[in-house]
């Protein structure tokens, strides 16, 4: 088995698997306390119009993700903060509309090939040394951020209304954590998908929140078991050959349910 | 000492349909102050209002108290049950704003939130996750964050909503006891209950009348602590009760 382990492939993909769990456990937890899943959803696959501009311009796949994920992130902190009626509906459509955006913008690509799959599924095992180089500065810069901010991040989230009165910029700690999961999201695209990225910020958060009863010990918790539902995942998956985004995500999510069961008794 | 005074305010969220109108209140360092009346009557924006989470459109509220002084316990603590927070974290919520440090909590803001959640004797539950208290506990943590910023008056907000009787009790107490120093405001609903602590009411209901209440509760007897309501109403002037009332 540790013979895998001499393959620079594997490396990457380990190491990759490592960076994406601790982006993804602080910014699961802070995603999972705020209850904004499904704005986090919208993001992840909104920002697969970046990935189809960047294609069409031949730019760097992942700046034309990044991009387009935080003017996301920006237009949907501003509808969100302003209380509009049937925000969902509008984050559904923007789900949508950026995915057909990409869809159109790779169909325009002459000659083409990309493999749409890899981003909808993950391809950790095809990640590059920039992708690593990106994860590894996305991992200092919220760890920086989370940290020198946690007070304030903490108040806004848990009594959003006690941290106006304190005169805390809320709308600027709402945006900035919406920023935070917009970048998360598009780092994690390469290891699982845009489509399981989701499944990979909520599943150790929600088997975390079991055991944590603060913020900051639910964010570790959730990096160490993202780190090992990757890892595992990545081992399966090599193993038998298939996707190892669905493997990680399925490791996850039988891991999840065997200790929920085990704690009910 | 005059801590606050309200001036001819009104308030309407629309146009043409006023929630407040011509409010005057005066508050006092050492007032107990209960604030009654019917939902949707206005008294969470009278609240908003004093708090200034809300800008008077008419009328003049003048604070003789900076806005760090005025403690804020807010209405619904049985929010967010799920969270992740320790009883303790909540309370050190309570000195955010002051200076900051790099990483974690400075020792002269620990020490002081475990004093204030020893004010409330909830010292031994500091690390215990909020949702896993009762209701009553959760409000005394809650109290215990206003208390963080040494506050001269606390505002609460329906203290005492979907907490059982002896948990309100307790919460009463406590306010009676911090009373001795600080100015409390209660919003709230059980008339009954609170009647027995507040020297002073107020009943908003679009219009603002304002009681003294240490001249009616001579006049009233009560039954184990409870206040009977329509004898209060007597009391409060309202000679005609529509039923026979025996006790």
């Amino acid at each position: 088995m540790l013979e895998i382990l001499e393959y620079d492939f594997i490396q990457n993909a380990l190491l990759a698997g490592v960076l994406i769990s601790i982006a993804a456990g602080i910014i699961g937890s802070l995603v999972v306390v705020n209850k904004i899943t499904f704005l986090t959803g919208g993001i992840a696959h909104s920002s697969y119009g970046g990935i189809g501009i960047a294609i069409y311009l031949g730019l760097p796949v992942l700046f034309g993700a990044t991009v387009f994920a935080i003017i996301t992130a920006v237009i949907i902190a501003i509808l969100t903060l302003n209380n509009r009626t049937r925000v969902d509906a509008i984050i559904g459509m923007m789900w949508a509309f950026g995915m057909a955006i990409g869809i159109v913008f790779v169909d325009l690509t002459p000659g083409y090939n990309v493999d749409l799959m890899s981003y909808l599924f993950g391809s950790i095992i095809a990640v590059s040394s920039e992708d690593i180089m990106y994860m590894t500065f996305l991992d200092i810069f919220i760890i920086s951020i989370v940290v020198y901010f946690y007070k304030e991040i903490l108040t806004v989230s848990y009594d959003s209304q006690f941290a106006r009165l304190r005169g805390i910029n809320v709308k600027f700690f709402y945006t900035l954590i919406l920023i935070l999961s917009a970048l998360c999201v598009v780092a994690a695209i390469k290891a699982v998908g845009l489509i399981l990225v989701i499944a990979l910020l909520t599943i150790p958060t929600y088997l975390a929140e079991t055991f944590a009863n603060k913020l900051s010990s639910m964010m570790i918790l959730s990096s160490l078991l993202a780190t090992i539902f990757t890892i595992l995942g990545l081992v399966i998956s090599y193993t038998y050959d298939i996707s190892s985004g669905a493997s990680i995500i399925i490791v996850a999510v039988v891991i999840l349910t065997l200790i929920k069961l085990v704690k009910r008794k | 000492m005059e801590i606050l005074n309200i001036k001819e305010l009104s308030y309407s969220y629309q146009e043409n349909f006023k929630v407040l109108e011509n409010i005057n209140l005066n508050i006092q360092d050492n007032d107990f102050l209960a604030i009654i009346g019917p939902n949707g009557g206005g008294k969470s924006t009278l609240l908003k209002l004093i708090l200034g989470l809300l800008k008077p459109q008419n009328g003049v509220i003048s604070k003789n108290i900076k806005n760090e002084l005025i403690g804020y316990v807010p209405q619904n603590t049985n929010l967010n049950l799920d969270f992740p927070i320790t009883a303790l974290e909540v309370v050190l919520m309570g000195h955010i704003g002051g200076a900051k440090k790099l990483f974690g909590y400075s020792k002269e803001d620990t020490t002081c939130a475990m004093q204030s959640l020893q004010k409330v004797g909830m010292q031994d539950f500091a690390n215990r996750k909020i949702g896993d208290l009762s209701g009553g506990q959760r409000q005394r943590v809650f109290i215990a964050r206003a208390l963080c910023s040494n506050p001269k008056a606390m505002l609460l907000d329906e203290p005492t909503a979907s907490i059982d009787v002896k948990g309100q009790k307790e919460v009463y107490e406590l306010l009676k006891e911090l009373n001795k120093s600080i100015c409390i405001v209660v919003v709230s609903h059980d008339i009954s209950v609170l009647l027995n602590y507040a020297n002073n009411v107020a009943h908003v209901n679009k219009n603002l009348v304002y009681h003294n209440l240490e001249s009616i509760q001579k006049d009233i007897h009560t039954v184990d602590d409870h206040l009977c309501e329509v004898e209060l109403l007597k009391a409060l002037g309202k000679t005609q009760v529509c039923c026979d009332h025996k006790h």
